[in-house]
């Protein structure tokens, strides 16, 4: 929104000024209030800038190539014989619960979402809004440690698998994670559709399901995939709830039931031990870095579908 | 309009209703169950957690629990320092985030014009809210603990949780100084009032209960954060005395509830199992009722706005 | 305008509190927190997570011993605690592993100080299977072929055994994050320093690894053994095919016969001042030693 200024006045005669105090103390205060506001972009770039500065020796050492990094399975920092880092593992680790999470999420938040857009009355709609608001504020941790008790018994007695934390577990705890951000988004991106469009198909005929399939959904299909990609993007961030629930295997997992690690709890589970400034302690922050792009990239794009659905209204 | 439910058929009109018209009925009632059953997923599993939780953790809860110290290598006793030690951390990351928080949603609102450089502001509070935690963690680690020197102490650990909640205040800041009406403003302006005067005057007092909703909002999500604080400040253990209120300096580290349910459920072994359960309840039912807080005091700021 | 609180003073208000707050806290904490001090020392302690809960027992006993001094404990695994040693952030490491050359190097560079080791008892590292596993005993070469890259048992009918209501007798290794100094140890004495083969769950804690044992039918895992639980069974161990089978018990950890017995230390920077100093040689006397050995490890042999 443009902040338009106050119009200065055209003064004739002299006016009551204020004391030199007040003009300078207003003037400071001012000032402080724009430094805040640049202090977002500070922040973001300092962690960039941080993790980045730990990390960047290790792309230029010989020893340390950056094809390995991405492409080879084998993670072995601490190796008396062999020292290698490969994180395809992990990036395959983190895809594979993360994919899953969006999977099981996407629909339910969607239904969730059209639900209380379309159907529901105004009484029910802040119910489930309060609803969906607390179940987004539970801790990370609280979800691991659900993913660790309850979650993993449940798995291994219906499934018979002979470990209850793996890529299934985690997958679920994320997808209740998600959840809450995908219906807040999908929901607002489905009222910003005018009420226009609804009106000329009901009056075409169409029922309520027509009008959600054929009429809403194309419509507000930026703001859906904006909701869905930020969703991506908490899944692929998340760290205590994968650390305890999915079982810290280091492979490229062979089914729903095997455990796997992903990116993030690998550098929580190591960077205690990394001596400071050591190869291992920066390829931990080789990783961060990695991550931050990720979800920068994710947010980029869903910035950018987002204000796509905005300017349309 | 569109979007109410369609009303309950009079049987005069039902009567007469067309076979188009009875598909269409049935077809809504069959979207809306479709739907509906999809919401329900959501809420049930919600409801179930929390039931089994409180359930397990009974044999543990009471004020005891809450007040005393954790005994026996932390297989009995309480919470009490975890639970000042977080107390300390969201106080020390509110007096960072908080004042920085304000004046920076002031100036997106009341000072920046829509141009290039402020929408690189807004997509950095975006990017700054979707950091991952530990990256949060690995940038606490880097400048604070190592850069600033300020060691593993609940000064890093606040600063770092300061950073990471920043942009929930200055969202919600935002919305708080939006609901203002510009109409306001420029009221002000016109008799003549200088652009900090018309916030100090007007602007804030009409969002300074939105502000207060987005500062409890902000408590409730530091109060639950591991990762960022298990690297700068958070300790495994730490003798304190019963019902200490002040037990921590500055410069040392800190029990904090989120890092001891941690530690509980995977490093402490032959813990009966109502300990980890009853600090899970502790911490869910501190961050919730937070949560519960900020909307009650949402819907009765919409109760009392005259515009 | 007059009726609604004025901003100012709101302001003023947090920021007075915040000040009372703060000037509260600062004497308690403007004093650094390392080194000996008269009042209210603060000793920090990190490392191992098969000690952790030995250190945390301590650190609850001494506040009783000595209420001027606040112990700080935190776990993380033996590399954890002597990375932080190095980096001279910490008072007391402890590891249940050696400090390695280039670790004892690193600390010397930083600090000034060459580290000092303090043995402060001695733990078995037993193999665990689930108490529903038929086996009983095992050589350190078998667990090397199943833990070790490269290493050729994968199931548990190679092994001659065969596991009751299971139809995939794949063998689930399960082992600790390289943090651990538990990793380190049995990386050294039973895979000879080879890597670990990829694919294990390797566990934040000690009392992780046997938690899993014990609800996993076709697991087997290693860890401290003073973390038994009812679920699991510690296996005999053989040093070679062919030699007898020794378990893991307080004597034959003492004498050395169990091929895994190890020792528990601490590690400070130089020789302890203060209150570091007489911490440890609380941990080193009747009172600590019994502590630790409720905590199910072996305590030093008295020499009285």
């Amino acid at each position: 929104m443009t902040a338009h200024g106050p119009q200065t006045p055209h003064t004739v005669g002299s006016r009551p000024s204020r004391s030199a105090l007040a003009v300078l103390g207003e003037r400071v205060l001012e000032n402080l209030i724009r430094l805040s506001g640049v202090s977002a972009i500070f922040f973001v770039l300092a962690i960039f800038f941080f993790v980045f500065r730990e990390a960047a020796p290790v792309l230029v050492s010989d020893s340390f190539s950056l094809k390995e990094f991405l492409f080879s399975v084998e993670w072995y920092p601490t190796s008396d014989v062999n020292v290698r880092y490969g994180i395809l593992g992990l990036i395959v680790g983190t895809a594979c619960v993360s994919g899953l999470a969006v999977l099981i999420a996407v629909p339910f938040s969607l239904g969730s979402a059209i639900f209380i857009a379309e159907f529901c009355g105004p009484r029910l709609r802040e119910g489930l809004k309060v609803v969906i608001e607390l179940l987004a504020a539970i801790p990370s941790v609280v979800w691991g440690f659900i993913g660790l008790t309850v979650m993993s018994r449940l798995i291994v007695a219906v499934t018979g698998a002979p470990v209850g934390v793996n890529v299934l577990n985690g997958g679920i705890i994320l997808a209740l994670m998600c959840v809450p951000i995908i219906t807040s988004i999908a929901e607002d991106a489905l009222k910003a559709v005018p009420d226009s469009y609804r009106e000329a198909a009901q009056a075409l005929g169409a029922t309520k399901w027509q009008i959600v399939y054929r009429v809403l959904l194309p419509a507000a299909k930026n703001g859906l995939l904006a909701a869905v990609l930020l969703g991506v993007g908490r899944a692929v961030g998340e760290t205590m709830a994968v650390l305890m629930a999915t079982g810290h295997a280091v492979h490229i997992p062979r089914s729903l039931l095997d455990s796997v690690r992903t990116l993030t709890a690998n550098i929580a589970a190591e960077l205690g031990e990394a001596s400071v400034n050591s190869e291992h302690y920066r390829v931990l922050f080789l990783t961060g870095v990695l991550l931050f792009l990720i979800t920068f990239m994710i947010n980029l794009t869903a910035d950018l579908v987002v204000r796509g659905v905005r300017r349309e209204r | 309009m569109a979007r109410e439910p369609v009303a309950p058929v009079d049987p005069a009109v039902r009567f007469c209703e067309t076979v188009a018209g009875r598909r269409h009925r049935r077809s809504e009632a069959l979207a809306r169950g479709v739907f509906l059953t999809m919401a329900a997923a959501m809420v049930l599993p919600l409801l179930l957690l929390v039931t089994y939780l409180i359930v397990k953790a009974a044999p543990a809860l009471s004020l005891e629990f809450l007040l005393d110290v954790p005994r026996r290598g932390m297989r009995a006793g309480g919470i009490w320092p975890a639970l000042v030690g977080t107390v300390y951390l969201v106080l020390g990351a509110l007096v960072v985030s908080a004042p920085i928080g304000v004046m920076a949603a002031i100036y997106l609102k009341e000072y920046a014009r829509d141009n290039a450089f402020h929408r690189t502001i807004n997509m950095a509070v975006i990017n700054l809210a979707g950091v991952p935690s530990i990256v949060h963690a690995l940038f606490g680690l880097g400048a604070f603990v190592y850069a600033a020197r300020f060691g593993y102490s609940i000064i890093s650990a606040s600063l770092t949780l300061a950073i990471m909640t920043l942009p929930v205040i200055i969202t919600s800041t935002r919305e708080a100084l939006n609901a203002v009406p510009q109409a306001f403003r420029e009221a002000c302006w016109n008799v003549g009032a200088t652009r900090w005067q018309t916030i100090r005057g007007v602007v804030l007092p009409n969002s300074i209960s939105g502000i207060l909703t987005g500062v409890i909002l902000e408590v409730s999500r530091t109060a639950g954060e591991t990762a960022p604080i298990m690297f700068t400040g958070a300790v495994f253990f730490k003798a304190v005395q019963r019902g200490d209120l002040l037990p921590y300096g500055l410069n040392d580290q800190a029990m904090a509830l989120s890092m001891h349910l941690y530690t509980l459920s995977t490093q402490v072994p032959d813990v009966p199992e109502a300990l980890p359960y009853a600090t899970a309840v502790v911490l869910l039912g501190t961050v919730l009722t937070m949560n519960a807080l900020s909307i009650v005091l949402r819907f009765w700021l919409r109760t009392r706005k005259k515009w | 305008m007059s009726r609604h609180t004025s901003p100012v003073a709101a302001v003023l208000l947090i920021a007075g509190l915040s000040a009372g707050f703060g000037a509260l806290l600062l004497p308690n904490g403007c004093g650094g927190g390392k080194g000996p001090k008269p009042a209210n020392a603060t000793i920090q302690v990190k490392g191992s997570d098969t000690m952790v809960n030995v250190a945390q027992a301590w650190a609850e006993e001494y506040k009783k011993v000595e209420p001027g001094v606040e112990v700080e404990v935190s776990g993380g695994g033996s590399g954890v605690g002597i990375a932080a040693l190095e980096k001279g952030t910490i008072d007391i490491a402890n590891a249940s592993r050696d400090m390695k050359t280039d670790e004892i190097e690193q600390a010397k560079r930083n600090t000034g100080k060459e580290p000092k080791e303090f043995i402060i008892g001695f733990d078995a590292l037993a193999v665990y299977v689930n108490k529903d596993n038929p086996l009983n005993e095992v050589s350190l070469d078998q667990l090397s072929q199943i833990f070790a890259e490269g290493g050729t048992i994968t199931t548990w009918s190679q092994l001659g055994v065969s596991i009751p209501g299971v139809s995939d007798d794949t063998i689930v290794r399960v082992s600790r994050q390289s943090s651990s100094g538990t990793y380190e140890f049995f990386r050294e004495h039973v895979l000879n320093r080879k890597d670990f083969k990829l694919g294990s769950r390797d566990m934040n804690g000690s009392k992780e690894v046997v938690e899993l044992v014990g609800t996993t039918k076709t697991a087997i895992g290693y860890s401290g053994m003073g973390y038994t639980t009812p679920s699991v069974k510690m296996l005999r161990l053989a040093r070679k095919a062919g030699d007898p089978a020794v378990a893991p018990t307080v004597e034959n950890t003492l004498n050395k016969s169990y091929p895994l017995a190890r020792s528990l230390q601490v590690y400070t920077l130089g020789e302890p001042e203060g209150a570091v100093k007489k911490y440890v040689e609380w941990m080193l006397s009747k009172a600590g030693q019994r502590i630790l050995q409720e905590s199910g490890y072996v305590p030093i042999p008295h020499q009285n």
